[in-house]
């Protein structure tokens, strides 16, 4: 079972868990992101994040597919948020849970690690001096 | 083939190039990602700058001669920085 959602408010890890809790597992891993204070030792004020959200919910769909079709793994939720948040916050939290530990620190892992490649959702980082899309340029 | 005032969808970097997030573009259709990446190279060469730049169409990654008919939805993807 999977549940993906984009949220222009707070994410909610208890959320996370009342989805992928089950008694048939034995337990769950839960990635939160948080928005950095700084970046390359220069200060982060916040940042902003835009969703292109029909294709994201695609792709981290694709994703959470991939993952609940392996052995082991029970239940999948990716959160990610849009719109402005400040240091401290969450844009994302992925939640796996499965009947061992194994498989679900190596999916969520995975899921991570490919929302990254892949999902299309941008940052911009906004500096007291200025602002940048993360990774646009070399 | 005709040519087409094309709507296209723009993200993050590429927004602040073509100066808006819906942007038309006269293109001949049908087209392919390989000749649409082209023309816009030429008509914005800011994009030389940008890292990457992934096209898609209908919500899906498309690459080289990938069709782009009339009534596809085709976004501008610069580099992706979600999580």
């Amino acid at each position: 079972m999977i549940d993906i959602q984009i949220l222009d408010k707070p994410l909610s890890v208890d959320d996370c868990r009342a989805f992928i809790a089950d008694p048939s597992c034995g337990g769950e891993v839960i990635f939160v992101g948080t928005v950095r204070n700084h970046t390359h030792g220069k200060k982060v004020i916040r940042l902003d994040f835009e969703a292109y959200t029909p294709m994201a919910i695609s792709e981290m769909s694709k994703i959470a597919q991939n993952i609940a079709s392996r052995n082991d793994i029970h239940r999948v939720a990716i959160y990610h948020r849009e719109g402005r948040l400040e240091i401290g916050e969450i844009p994302v939290i992925i939640g796996v849970s499965a009947a061992h530990r194994v498989a679900a620190f190596e999916a969520c892992q995975y899921a991570i690690d490919t929302l990254k490649e892949t999902v299309p959702i941008w940052k911009k980082e906004i500096f007291e001096d200025g602002e940048v899309w993360v990774a646009a340029h070399p | 083939m005709t040519n087409s005032s094309f709507r296209v969808l723009v993200f993050g970097i590429a927004k602040d190039i073509m100066g808006g997030s819906k942007v038309n573009l006269d293109i001949e259709l049908p087209s392919n990602v390989d000749l649409f990446k082209a023309h816009l190279l030429s008509v914005y060469p800011a994009f030389q700058d940008v890292t990457s730049l992934a096209v898609a169409i209908n919500n899906e990654y498309s690459t080289g001669t990938d069709p782009i008919h009339e009534g596809d939805e085709v976004a501008i993807i610069p580099p992706v920085s979600g999580g």
